[in-house]
């Protein structure tokens, strides 16, 4: 066994990460096709006012990130699908909202000492046998659902509003993919942190985009450039003793910098 | 058997926007090949959008297949091709994988494709021609290749009525020749109903059976033949 698999938090954290680093694209790539690159980055402050309200309350962070998640991801759903805002606009007012009322129920549960570096940037080593029970189980069901529903937000993504005359049940199915894209945050906060979790639902997708033949093989090379990201960033960041979430983050900046080459060299 | 289309008196406003439609009154049987044409903001893409129940009329009725159009309950029945210049995402979409969406209706939303639906795909795209290009990304695909795509994803629904809104967007003339061949041969083989929209309708002229001009009520509707000389040039019909 490689040296760097020898012990349980290193496993756990390569098990857990595996997890993310294939649904975060999966779910991403729906995203991506929407024009809505940027809204895991909106989730993600709303997972950080979570955590803190976690803090407050006395609960777990992940599972009050989870359910603060899913609130930011329906309410930019709700403000897009509504038109009472466009679709950056709604990620504006849930992104500067989650923000403020983060560092507000933060001081007011008096955790400013606490570790919150670790959620913001990631904190893969510390994961438990308890977190990757949870991401395993959630992060297969969203895998699950997501590839149940591959048409059905494919059709979407292609022609929505042709969906929509077609009798497609829109909402049901913008709401699904705002939840999977809340989930994806929630079980993503402990391998790259809030504040880069966008980075590994759209990077993969836009560097898979790049060399793809089709919107399948674009989702299955984008899982498994996410997939490489991280099971890569966590080794570098192993030997070279760097910050692990970053350093996942880079290696998929450097795959979508291959892939753009890659394209260019064949054109 | 009920109309395919029926309008009656109706009137749009958008809100706070001044009248759009007015009095409209139309009627499409089943079998028919109708154009639509009328001068950019003559309030056709309105019509259309109220026909297929994206819109409901400020005043009037507006029924598709004999219900509602706002709260029809055969969409599946509908084939459809909205306006556009091209795909809007970017990962590479290939002409099966776009023609499969306008399966799902039809087909329902969970799992794989089934075979009898993977055969109504195969059916659609060999229909307008693709058959050779099923597999190639969109964006490798001329203009005209493009709709006929789109085309062929309106037809894997197996519709009883066509609707295309302005089809010729981003196609080069001969394109468009092609494009308005293919619809005349697929009108005869299937016998579907097709309501084409466009702003200008030379193209269909000598294949559709009916026009209908809009300029916010409807200022002509008969056979092309009998159109005044002088408003062959929709942007120019006189209300």
């Amino acid at each position: 066994m490689p040296e760097l698999l020898s012990s349980d938090f290193m496993r756990l954290a390569f098990a857990t990460g595996a997890i993310v680093g294939l649904l975060a694209p999966a779910v991403g790539f729906f995203l991506v096709q929407r024009r809505l690159s940027l809204i895991g980055d909106g989730i993600g402050h709303v997972a950080f006012a979570g955590v803190a309200a976690g803090y407050l309350l006395g609960i777990s962070p992940v599972l009050s990130a989870l359910a603060a998640s899913l609130i930011g991801a329906v309410a930019i759903e709700w403000l897009r699908s509504r038109r009472h805002a466009a679709g950056d606009q709604a990620l504006a007012l849930v992104f500067y909202t989650g923000i403020a009322a983060g560092v507000v129920l933060v001081s007011a549960a008096g955790a400013l000492d606490v570790d919150l570096f670790a959620f913001l940037f990631g904190s893969i080593l510390s994961v438990t046998s308890t977190d990757l029970l949870l991401v395993g189980l959630l992060g297969l069901g969203g895998l699950g659902v997501t590839g149940l529903l591959f048409r059905a937000f494919a059709g979407v993504v292609l022609d929505e509003e042709g969906a929509r005359v077609a009798g497609l049940p829109i909402p049901f199915l913008n709401v699904t993919m705002a939840v999977l894209a809340a989930l994806t945050v929630a079980l993503s906060m402990r391998i790259v942190g809030v504040l880069l979790i966008a980075a590994l639902m759209v990077l993969p997708v836009v560097a898979a985009s790049s060399i793809a033949w089709s919107m399948r093989s674009t989702m299955l090379l984008a899982m498994g450039a996410g997939l490489v990201s991280v099971l890569a960033g966590l080794t570098l960041a192993y030997y070279a003793d760097l910050p692990p979430g970053g350093t996942i983050v880079l290696v998929a900046a450097a795959l979508y910098l291959g892939a753009a080459a890659t394209q260019a060299l064949r054109a | 058997m009920p109309l395919a289309v029926e309008l009656k008196g109706v009137a749009f406003s958008y809100p706070g926007g001044q009248r759009v439609l007015e009095a409209v009154d139309v009627a499409v049987r089943p079998g028919e090949f109708v154009a639509v044409a009328g001068p950019n903001g003559g309030g056709k893409t309105t019509m259309l959008r109220v026909i297929l129940g994206l819109e409901r009329p400020s005043a009037g009725s507006a029924e598709l297949f004999g219900e509602p159009a706002h709260r029809c309950s055969h969409r599946e029945r509908l084939g459809y091709l909205a306006q556009r210049s091209g795909l809007s995402i970017d990962a590479p979409a290939t002409v099966r994988e776009v023609v499969a969406a306008g399966r799902l209706a039809r087909g329902g939303l969970l799992g794989p494709l089934r075979r009898d639906d993977r055969h109504h795909v195969r059916q659609a795209i060999d229909r307008v021609g693709l058959g050779a290009l099923a597999d190639r990304p969109l964006t490798r695909l001329s203009g005209g290749q493009q709709q006929r795509a789109f085309v062929a994803k309106a037809l894997a629904g197996e519709p009883d009525l066509l609707v295309l809104d302005e089809p010729t967007t981003g196609v080069d003339p001969e394109g468009q020749e092609a494009l308005a061949d293919m619809l005349a041969r697929l009108h005869g083989q299937l016998g579907v109903t097709i309501l084409y929209v466009s702003h200008e309708f030379g193209v269909v002229e000598h294949f559709v059976e009916r026009l209908v001009l809009v300029r916010r009520t409807i200022v002509f509707d008969g056979p092309p033949g009998s159109l005044p000389g002088s408003w062959h040039d929709p942007s120019h019909a006189h209300a």
